[in-house]
């Protein structure tokens, strides 16, 4: 096992500890609130996996700096054709199949701005590998700016307030099971169900 | 290049999840999970994805904490006469069974889940799938069609996945109102009672025969 | 809570505070980190606040939960709103584009500090419209659930 492999697996294996931890919480405590809070950590540990994913070398968050100012003047070539490319799609009225091929144009001829250092680095590491050697592009990259994925955060954002709400809806079961039956330990339940 | 403030963030993640597991008194496990929560953001911040840490912190350590504990003073092991609790009302009943079990399953799993890592794509590359699909990504795609929306997590949630979220909303929605329904009627009116129950009889007799009846027979076994 | 003074007053400096964050993530959620969810539960939380430090009748005075049970149902109708609207306007559902306008929206020459040629929009239209009314129904929701659910762990009776 390589140190190059340790480094780009050990987010995962994190995750995996993590993951789990709460499982074990889970399976191995009687306890009803004890429970819920193994998967609570469970459910983190997978928001968590997902955000890994999300992450590209270099990145950035993806909130896109327009308007300012280093990015006009180091990219202004790149940044006409793109509003160039603007224009036409307006007129073309959004037409799907258009728009698109405009956009991956004009995108294309974003994509190899003059002298950016996180490119090259990253141009280096695709040309070591082999892949992608003519027509290097980065997906994640925009008017030189690499950005980390947006997919993952989105998914995760709402996964995050509806697990609130569903341990919510859980914790309220818990309530109403201590009520009825005066303890929440899981075999003391079982017991109580058994002999009624 | 790595950000080594990551390394002792993960150990104390690491650390904390393993204290929650062992600890007996839940008071302190809620605390710790507060924390967890808490780490957990700090490495999503890390990972460039701000949105969603500062989510993680508010719901996590907050109101999850505030949520947890509300739950706790409500199911103490027992309530002494004067009404005053210890912090060992709280703790976790003593186990009879060994923990060998779990643990064995627990571990068997990680370590099939550690052998699938090895075909994963490795942290932060480039050319993972997840990076090379959208292509142009939502990034380029939404400052054409957004005309500039700069934050394209808002734009993916609202705008591309707009049908996800009414859906992610209306299941808010929905376990809100579970809720309510489950907390709203007094403590001593549980189904418990004889009464509740042939209560409950009844409604299923009722809506059985909205089945079959038509509507104006329903309103009148309603009103009887 | 009465026999902590330093509690109770530090409490009612940050709460305005944590107040308007939320409204900022709210609506300004679009250009920095934030959105409705986010929103939500910090509003949520500068609500549990004052809840839990002046007690839940002072709380319910401020947000009666006759009122905020309503709001729960009012912003997952704005969202669904916001979706027929843009059907009734001859999109489909949720398609932001048909919301397009240009009132209001074109910056005055006085502040418009953009570089290049002017005048520049102040609001993209359609879809900044859409996901604006999109994240403050999502909002509005957010805040009204987890407040209720306060409302409902925090005034259960405790049994023996």
């Amino acid at each position: 096992m390589t140190m190059d492999q340790f480094l780009g697996l050990y987010n995962y294996w994190i995750v995996i500890f993590l993951m789990m931890t709460g499982f074990y919480i889970v399976i191995a405590r009687e306890n009803l609130i004890k429970t819920i809070i193994g998967l609570n950590i469970f459910q983190t540990s997978v928001f968590l996996l997902y955000i890994t994913m999300g992450k590209v070398t270099e990145g950035t968050a993806p909130i896109i700096r327009n308007g300012g100012g280093h990015h006009e003047e180091e990219h202004g070539a790149a940044e006409h054709v793109g509003h160039a490319a603007l224009g036409r799609e307006v007129e073309l009225g959004h037409s799907v199949s258009d728009v698109s091929a405009i956009q991956h144009a004009s995108y294309l001829e974003n994509t190899n701005p003059p002298a950016s250092p996180p490119l090259d680095g990253l141009a280096d590491a695709t040309a070591t590998s082999g892949a992608l050697e003519q027509n290097t592009h980065i997906v994640a990259e925009y008017q030189g700016v690499i950005y980390s994925n947006p997919l993952p955060s989105v998914l995760m954002l709402t996964a995050i307030v509806v697990g609130i709400a569903t341990t919510a809806l859980a914790l309220a079961l818990i309530v109403r099971i201590r009520e009825e039956y005066g303890t929440i330990e899981e075999d003391e339940i079982i017991e109580l169900d058994r002999n009624s | 290049m790595m950000n080594f403030i990551v390394i002792p963030i993960l150990l104390l993640l690491a650390l904390t999840a393993v204290t929650v597991a062992r600890i007996r008194n839940l008071w302190a496990a809620v605390m710790f999970t507060g924390i967890y929560s808490f780490l957990g953001a700090s490495w999503m911040l890390i990972l460039d994805a701000p949105d969603v840490a500062f989510t993680e912190a508010a719901v996590g350590a907050g109101i999850s904490t505030i949520l947890m504990l509300a739950t706790l003073s409500l199911t103490p092991r027992k309530r002494h006469q004067d009404g005053h609790l210890q912090s060992d009302d709280f703790d976790e009943k003593p186990r009879k069974k060994s923990p060998v079990w779990p643990l064995l399953v627990v571990t068997i799993t990680g370590f099939a889940l550690i052998y699938g890592t090895f075909d994963m794509p490795h942290f932060g590359s480039p050319e993972a799938p997840i990076q090379v699909y959208p292509d142009p990504s939502f990034i380029s795609k939404s400052q054409h069609d957004m005309h500039g929306l700069p934050n394209v997590v808002t734009a993916v949630l609202a705008g591309y996945r707009g049908y996800d979220t009414l859906g992610e909303t209306a299941v808010i929605f929905t376990a809100g109102i579970a809720v309510l329904l489950i907390l709203r009627r007094a403590p001593n009116e549980g189904l418990k009672h004889a009464d509740q129950e042939s209560e409950v009889v009844a409604a299923a007799n009722l809506i059985n025969q909205a089945d079959e009846n038509s509507d104006g027979e329903l309103t009148q076994e309603a009103d009887s | 809570m009465n026999t902590f003074p330093i509690i109770r007053v530090i409490t009612k400096v940050l709460i305005p505070y944590i107040l308007l964050f939320a409204f900022y993530v709210q609506f300004h959620g679009d250009f920095g980190p934030g959105g409705g969810f986010q929103a939500g539960v910090i509003f949520a939380a500068a609500l549990i606040l004052y809840g839990l430090v002046y007690g839940l009748p002072a709380l319910q005075m401020v947000a009666p939960p006759r009122v905020v049970e309503k709001l729960i149902a009012l912003g997952l109708l704005i969202y669904g709103g916001t979706g027929i609207a843009c059907m009734l306007l001859g999109g489909n559902f949720l398609d932001y584009n048909v919301l397009e306008h240009h009132f209001l929206t074109e910056l005055p020459a006085a502040i418009d500090f953009l570089p290049g040629e002017g005048p520049h929009h102040f609001l993209p239209e359609g879809q900044h419209l859409g996901i604006f009314l999109v994240e403050l129904g999502v909002g509005i929701t957010v805040t009204a659930v987890m407040t209720m659910i306060f409302y409902a762990f925090a005034g259960r009776e405790p049994v023996a």
